[in-house]
């Protein structure tokens, strides 16, 4: 087991806490931004699964396995930032789409709690 | 050969569907491009069922990179009888949405319902044959990014508020996965399923308990397990019903498969596991309660697909062959099942021009063959012999009476009563949609080749579900197999590991450096 990389956890663990605050929140574009910071939060959580930094991995003269960065988690991140990335310009799109139709970029209240709430103003 | 047939699933939907996006102005060619090329997957997952059956697991290493660092495509018996499964109720549901005329194409707004349909099927096929965390991370993110275009497509008010909470929802549970991931590779250097089986017993208990967990909760959110399912009556009635009918019944099965998988592979327990009971119990009794409560046919059938999801999580909180035997049969019967009542109830909503109960019992009653579709459907859900939901209830009440124990009783009490509650919304659903009352003006005849082809597509989606009654035995000899093969996932771990290249084997060890 290696040492953890401080800095590392606690900017992760700094990054979540701030996602999920904004992922809390009523506004459509601060739910977006929220999603965004997880997304980073989460890429950095799978590079500091690679262990301390090495050499590029790649293969040549007179290089030792154990010298190499670990490149799978490396790729694992990309796959990860391209996807988070397509599903940003979607979301963005929604955004726009949700403040086109709706005129605000609030979170509307569940169908459910809408009805019993009328229900309860009526009585 | 094998290797392709293995790999067709995946490959051929994406080649069509990026075929398929550049006919878009041709709505035909979409169509025969669309159902063509599930048909013939349909054909290769039949192929792979017998073979999967006959000589075990089958693995193919995508790229030429050995397991456990290349990519692997993996199958077996429980993931070849959901594959075909699923692939089948794709193909009837395609042919609905082609009867329904929604996918009418030539337009921009219509245009990407094929492509998208079609990545959402190769997503779905990915993440039944996934054989890696990762991969399957990647599986699910195909299938949610084009259920997310499915349903806000032609968008209005309604959808577009409650599409933003399924993706939401959604996104929020793939993070998490992410982050199991993450955290997955940081303990054991691998994210190949077949080696985390090998390497996971060797981590200490907490840190088992933890991961077990933390995936435990990311395909819960996928799968609406209660308290994680307040998404999914929210959103999927809103959509177009084949959307909402492949949605419902498919993305919750995978999120199951995925459940079922990674727990009885990664975590083997050999007694119940006392959090998923309990998680089993409440979803059975809080889905099927919050159904009664609805006016809303839609969300009606989703609180029931809510609450059936518990017959699945009892079977596999059993931890025992019978209990998974009973969890796969039930996924195969509740994918055919769950997508025809979806399915009607679309072609109800659409003819009474409402979802509303009330609006519904003072419309013109829909046809015969309709009542006659549901009332098998209806029944089949509740259990009632000799239909195919009786069959895997018989099975999961087996088990639980096997197991013995007061919280394996209560459980059964629990799935009991469920049983009752499903048939008293089904008939709910019966007395204000089917049948005849004196206010109701008379039936209107309904012809045309799109009627046809609805009714005989949600009718095909229903055969499918009778099949696996009529078929039960051999049925359930594959599933009780297939059981089996998940309680002693050795071969699994074999077809998935052995060496098949070799020449590659240095760059392979190089991945698992920086863990010690």
């Amino acid at each position: 087991m290696t040492t953890l990389d401080l800095t590392g956890a606690v900017v992760v663990g700094g990054l979540f806490a701030v996602g999920f605050h904004l992922l809390l929140q009523r506004s459509l574009m601060r739910l977006l931004f929220g999603f965004l910071v997880l997304g980073h939060a989460t890429n950095l959580l799978v590079l500091l699964a690679s262990g301390p930094p090495g050499k590029p991995p790649v293969l040549g003269e007179g290089q030792e396995a154990e010298a190499f960065a670990d490149p799978l988690p490396q790729a694992m991140a990309l796959t990860a930032i391209v996807i988070t990335f397509g599903i940003t310009t979607l979301l963005l799109a929604l955004v726009y789409r949700s403040w086109y139709l709706l005129g605000h970029d609030q979170v509307r209240d569940d169908v459910e709690d809408r009805r019993l709430g009328e229900e309860r103003e009526a009585q | 050969m094998t290797d392709w047939l293995l790999f067709a699933p995946v490959l051929l939907p994406v080649l069509v569907a990026g075929l398929s996006l550049t006919v878009w102005r041709k709505p035909d060619a979409q169509r025969l491009l669309g159902l063509g090329v599930l048909t013939a997957m349909l054909v290769d997952a039949v192929v792979l069922l017998v073979l999967t059956d006959r000589r075990g697991p089958l693995a193919f290493d995508v790229g030429g990179w050995p397991a456990p660092a290349g990519i692997s495509l993996v199958i077996d018996r429980l993931s070849a009888l959901l594959l075909t499964v699923a692939l089948a109720v794709t193909l009837a549901v395609l042919f609905f949405a082609v009867g329904q005329g929604n996918t009418e194409g030539g337009d921009p707004v219509h245009a990407p319902f094929h492509p998208s349909y079609l990545l959402l099927t190769a997503g779905v096929c990915l993440a039944f044959l996934a054989g890696d965390l990762f991969n399957l991370f990647v599986a699910f993110e195909l299938m949610l990014a084009s259920s997310y275009v499915l349903i806000n497509l032609d968008a209005g008010e309604n959808r577009i508020r409650a599409g933003m909470t399924y993706v939401i929802t959604s996104l929020l549970s793939s993070l998490l996965f992410l982050t199991a991931i993450g955290l997955v590779y940081a303990a054991t250097g691998t994210v190949n399923l077949a080696d985390l089986g090998n390497r996971m017993p060797g981590l200490p208990d907490g840190l088992q308990t933890v991961l077990s967990l933390l995936l435990l909760i990311v395909f819960g959110i996928k799968a609406a397990v209660v308290p994680l399912h307040f998404w999914l009556p929210d959103s999927y009635p809103t959509a177009p019903a084949p959307i909402t009918a492949v949605l419902a019944a498919l993305l919750t099965k995978v999120g199951l498969y995925a459940m079922v998988r990674t727990q009885t592979l990664l975590f083997p327990r050999t007694e119940p596991w006392m959090p998923l009971l309990i998680a089993a119990a409440v979803t059975l009794l809080v889905g099927t309660l919050g159904a009664i409560a609805q006016q809303d046919l839609n969300r009606l059938l989703s609180f029931v697909l809510v609450g059936h999801i518990g017959y699945m999580l009892f079977g596999l909180s059993l931890y025992s062959v019978t209990g998974l035997t009973g969890t796969i049969l039930y996924a195969m019967h509740h994918i055919a099942v769950q997508a025809a009542l979806f399915l009607i109830a679309g072609m109800v909503a659409g003819w009474g021009g409402s979802a509303k109960l009330p609006v519904l019992a003072r419309a013109a009653p829909p046809p015969v063959i309709l009542a006659i579709l549901f009332l098998i459907s209806a029944l089949s859900l509740a259990g009632i012999p000799p239909l195919s939901g009786f069959v895997a209830k018989l099975i999961l009440l087996q088990a639980g009476v096997e197991q013995g124990g007061a919280a394996a009783y209560v459980l059964l009490a629990a799935a009991l009563l469920t049983s009752l509650l499903t048939l008293y919304a089904m008939a709910k659903v019966w007395r204000a949609v089917f049948a005849a009352g004196t206010e109701r003006p008379p039936a209107v005849r309904r012809h045309g080749a799109r009627t046809r082809l609805m009714v005989g597509a949600a009718g095909g989606t229903v055969l499918i579900g009778v099949l696996v009654a009529v078929a039960a035995e051999p049925v359930a000899r594959v599933g009780e197999r297939a059981a089996a093969d998940l309680m002693e996932p050795d071969a699994y771990q074999e077809a998935v590991l052995q060496d098949r290249s070799g020449d590659l084997d240095d760059i392979g060890r190089t991945g698992e450096r920086g863990h010690r």
